[in-house]
This record gives C-alpha cells, structure tokens and sequence, in this order.
C-alpha cells in the first residue's frame, strides 16, 4: 500500500500544545493576574501582594497535588478537609498539652494524615462505595474524634502549643516579615510530586486507572496499592499543612480547615485536570492553584465587594471546565483530521 | 498441509459452560493452529461472549477441556491465560484514549532509565517501539508516539492493540468483533492486520456476525447458535449464502426454504 504519507514533527506545534494538559490553565493565570494587577495597582504588583497570594497557594497547593493525583486516577478525597485540623490539634495537644518534645508532635500529627489515608485507601479499594461518599464519612468521623478527643483532653475546642525555635524556622518562618517558608515546602512537593507523576513509572499507572480502572488491573499494575498510596500521599498532605499552621500560630483550633475541601478539588480542575479522570499535570494543577490564590486575594486589593469575588470564582470554575473538554477536543480531533 | 501434524495451539473439547441453572454453551469443541485464523460467527446472544471469556480466563469451563499445545491448562484468571500467550482485544481497542501511544503501549511494563529510586519512564523507548511495532503492521500513518490514543481512528486503535498483544508474546489472538463499528475503508485496514498476524505465526480466532469480514481472512469457520457450534467448516467450503442461512437459523432456515418451496411447486 502507497499509503505513507509521512509527516514531520513540525506539523504538530498546535496540536502538541493544546495536548499539554495545562496550556489552558497557564491561558487563566495570565488573564486573571493582569485584570487583578489593572484593579490592584502598586500594591497588588508589590512585594505585599505576592506575598498574600503566595501563602495561601502554598498551603492549598500542597494538598491541591496529591488531591489532583488521585482526580487523575478517578477519585476524590474530600476528608482532608478535616485532617489538617486533626493533625494541628494532635501536635498541640502532644507538644502543647503534654509538653512532649515538638518532634513528637509533628510526628504524630503526621501520622494522623497517614493513618486517615490509609483508612480512606483501604475502604475505597475494598468496598464498591464511590469515594467521594467514603471520603465524606471519614471527613465527619475525623472531625468527630477530633472535638471529642480534644475537649475531652484539654477541655476546650482551642489549644497552644509554643514551638522551639528550629521547628519554628523549618516549618513557620517568615521572610522579609511576608514570605512564609511553606512557599518552599510547596515547591519542594511540586517537585516530588512532578517527578512521580511525569517521569516515574509510577505515574504511568496512576494515569492508567484513572483511564480505564479495569484495563489497567488487567495489564497487571496494583490499582489497589497504588490507589491507597494515594490516599495516604493526600493525607499527609494535609497533615503537613496542619503541622505548619500550629507551628506558625502557636495554637490548634477544632474549625480549621473545611475551607481547603474545596479550595483544592477547584484549584485541580482550573489546572486542567479531568473530572472523569486519566488526565491532567502537576504544572496544571500548580497554575490552577496560583489563579485560584489570585483572584481570591486580589479581589482583597482590588477593592471589588468580596461578593464579587466568589462570583469571579464560580465563574472560573465553570469557565475552567469548559475550556479543558475544549482544549481536550483540540488534543483529539487535531490527530484525527491528519489524515 | 504440514500443520495437520502439529498440535493445535488452543483447543477446546465438548466444553459446557453453565450460570447455575443456565446453560450457555454445550458442548463446544473447537481447535486452532498457528498461522491459522478461526473465524467465530454468530447472531447476537448466541454465546460469543461466553465463549470469549471462557478462553479468556474470565469463565472457566463447567465441563470440558482447554489444552494448549496438545497439554490440558486450565485458567484461573485472565492474568493466567494472558501468561500463556492468549490476548483479548475488544472492540474499542480497550485502551486508554487520554493517555499517549507510547504510554498507553507500555502501560505496567514501562520501560525505565537510571537505577534504584532513580528508575524513570523512558519515554522515548516507549514511543519508539509502540511507534515500530504498529507501522510494521502496516499502518504507516502513525509516526509521532506523544499522540493521544483517542485521537486515533476505530481501526488504529484497534491495530495498535493488535501489535501490543503481539510484542507482549501473544500466540493466540482473540479478536471480539473487531471491525463491527468500523467503516469499510477502517475495516479494510484491520482485515489487512489479522492477515498479518496470522502471517506471523499467531492462532487468530475471529468473532464477528459479518459475513463478508469472515471470508475474506478465514481458513476454518464455526457457526454458533444458541451456544453450541452448529456448523464447522473450511474456507471453500460454503458460500456466502449458505454461512447467513446458517447465522439466521441454522438448518432450520434451510428447512424452512425447501418446505416453501415444495409448496411453491404443488402450487405451480
């Protein structure tokens, strides 16, 4: 057959473009902070405006990324929402409480995250129960236990903790009086996180189930274990970011924390990744994090009506998922018209 | 023809296959050689899935046999019968459309670089040889491994499942209505691609309700109706004709014809 009409690589600069599963959230990024820098002016554009929405990325960001991990392989974890207070409560109630070494702390407030994970893996891998309903019982079992334990412990929903000075400079520095160091720690997981997902083998399999659960099973990848690693990646997520928080303010309180719930599942999908699963990237899932932070403070500079800036919100989202089926069709059809 | 003294690679003997009180296929014996394309042809709901997964490890057999290379096997999952070299491809290629050729080629098996927590996936590896494999089957269009598998059409997707199982050391290749959502042109391509696995040396085995894809890659033909094999046959043997009369009913529509036509003629 004469069919071979060979092409080069250059034919595919648009196509291979519109494939890249964050070209639309970098698109977002770049339109909301020039209207949020036209708005906010000097201060927004400023040392103090970097500093207020690099923050708050950091914290949602580190549990943005495994939370968009496991979006990729088809699954939800809405529980972290009540790990990260879990997690500050039990470093404040060991260290604080108990004036048990601030290492001690950390550790078991990790190891709350780890274990929730582990619980929220074992039971979605085991039961046909969709995880979003698993992950809202554990959510609720966790902030249970936590108000439980905590005012049965310390008699009270509040608790202080007074971090040693080198665990206050790993986990609640600040620079220049703005800067907090978990903007380090957030590009420190972003690096593990795109190393695992886009260069690691690993990565391949999580893509795999999120695409098509039974397909992979059946190439012999280990949905189950993978799967719980998952959970238990998400979980110390936000374990850490609880961790950071009880060392930068010094106390635990029992409400922290159901913000992040949805704050990171909309920063995943303004990066691109796919409802249904199979797609996405880390560098999506960072700039939809960014846009996220952007316009939640830059409505603060901005001197818009906060209203206005859930409105803003609402919208993205709703523009964010269009834009990713349409940029998906691009990625498809551009192949297919090839002929 | 020097086959006939070697054993078949897969064989099934009077095999019955039963759900409880249901009995879904009986007494079902069938052989296929290497380098030789089975073609399974039955209506809807005359057990061809059945028999699929029975081969597939997914059902094992109530009663009967499975021998392979003349050795008795008997497959306890689909992992046991992918081990001994049986792949299963459906229809829509069952692979992955958001994911990448190369990916998708490779998926649990992915090639790495670098040493100890250092291992990465090696992408151009990957593509490289998903890329080879699937030309080498003819189908020259594909050149660039980063393209997304749903952006293939029905029948390159169906191909480049076909050579996956093929590298991965498939010796028998289930083919579950391969071209039934295919346009002819599509079609056309995946024929060209079974007769280049059979040319290869792989056992095809063939299921499909068209009549005309049958023929035009078949050497042995069953017919299954109602879950058991109703007619056997090698290629030349039957016409076109006589194979559809045989999906529709089997003899009973040959029956039915001779009985209106010796009416016919009283009636003349």
């Amino acid at each position: 057959m004469s069919q071979d009409i060979s092409r080069g690589a250059a034919g595919g600069s648009l196509g291979r473009l519109a494939r890249r599963p964050e070209s639309g959230a970098f698109l977002g990024l770049v339109v909301v902070y020039i209207i949020f820098a036209v708005l906010g002016g000097k201060v927004f554009l400023g040392a103090p405006g970097w500093s207020s929405w690099l923050n708050m990325a950091a914290e949602v960001g580190i549990i943005a990324l495994p939370v968009g991990l496991l979006m990729i392989a088809g699954e939800l974890d809405i529980s972290v929402g009540s790990v990260l207070p879990a997690s500050s409560l039990t470093v404040a109630i060991l260290s604080g409480h108990y004036d048990l070494p601030l290492w001690i702390g950390v550790a078991g407030g990790l190891g709350v995250g780890l274990a929730v994970g582990l619980v929220n893996g074992l039971l979605v891998t085991r039961t046909t129960i969709p995880s979003l309903i698993i992950t809202i019982g554990t959510m609720f079992a966790v902030m249970g236990l936590t108000l439980g334990l905590t005012i049965l412990i310390a008699g009270s929903t509040g608790v202080f903790v007074v971090p040693d000075a080198l665990t206050k400079s790993v986990f609640g520095a600040a620079f220049g009086g703005m800067f907090q160091i978990g903007i380090l720690w957030w590009a420190g997981f972003v690096l593990i996180v795109l190393a695992l997902l886009h260069v690691s083998p690993w990565g391949n399999w999580v893509f795999a189930i999120g695409g098509d659960r039974d397909s992979a099973r059946n190439a012999g990848i280990p949905v189950a274990r993978v799967t719980i690693q998952l959970y238990m990646m998400s979980g110390f997520a936000a374990a850490f970011v609880g961790v950071t928080q009880v060392v930068t303010f010094g106390s635990a309180q029992v409400a922290a924390g159901s913000s992040f719930i949805f704050n990171s599942i909309m920063c995943v999908v303004i990066g691109g990744v796919s409802l249904t699963g199979g797609a996405g990237s880390v560098i999506g899932i960072l700039f939809g994090t960014m846009t996220f932070c952007i316009v939640n403070q830059g409505i603060f500079y901005s001197g818009l009506d906060p209203n206005v800036g859930s409105i803003i919100i609402g919208a993205l989202l709703l523009l964010a998922v269009l834009s990713n089926d349409k940029f998906r069709a691009i990625a498809l059809s551009y192949a297919a018209k090839k002929k | 023809m020097e086959m006939v003294h070697t054993a078949p690679v897969l064989e099934l003997q009077s095999v019955d296959k039963s759900f409880g009180p249901i009995d879904v296929l009986h007494g079902i014996s069938l052989k296929v050689h290497a380098g030789e394309v089975l073609c399974l042809l039955g209506d809807n709901g005359a057990g061809k899935s059945t028999l699929i997964k029975t081969l597939a490890g997914v059902h094992q057999p109530t009663r009967g046999k499975i021998l392979m290379d003349g050795a008795e096997v008997s497959f306890a999952t689909p992992r046991d019968a992918a081990e001994r070299g049986i792949a299963t491809v459906h229809q829509f290629g069952g692979t992955f459309p958001l994911m990448s050729i190369g990916r998708s080629f490779f998926v649990g098996v992915e090639p790495t670089k670098g040493w100890g927590p250092f291992r990465i996936f090696d992408r151009k590896k990957a593509n490289d040889i998903a890329v080879k494999a699937v030309r080498d089957f003819g189908i020259t269009r594909i050149d660039d491994g980063d393209r997304l598998v749903g952006g293939l059409s029905g029948g390159e997707r169906q191909s480049l499942a076909i050579a996956r199982a093929v590298h991965f050391g498939a010796r028998v290749l289930i083919l579950d209505e391969p071209t039934a959502a295919l346009g002819v042109k599509q079609a056309a391509h995946v024929l060209r691609i079974i007769n280049e696995a059979k040319r290869r040396g792989l056992a095809v085995i063939f299921i499909t309700h068209q009549v005309m894809h049958a023929m035009a890659v078949g050497d042995h033909f069953a017919v299954l109706i109602r879950g058991a094999i109703a007619a056997d046959f090698r290629r030349g043997e039957k016409t076109r004709e006589e194979i559809t009369d045989l999906m529709a009913g089997g003899e009973t529509m040959a029956d039915l014809e001779a009985s209106i036509d010796a009416q016919e003629r009283r009636h003349a």
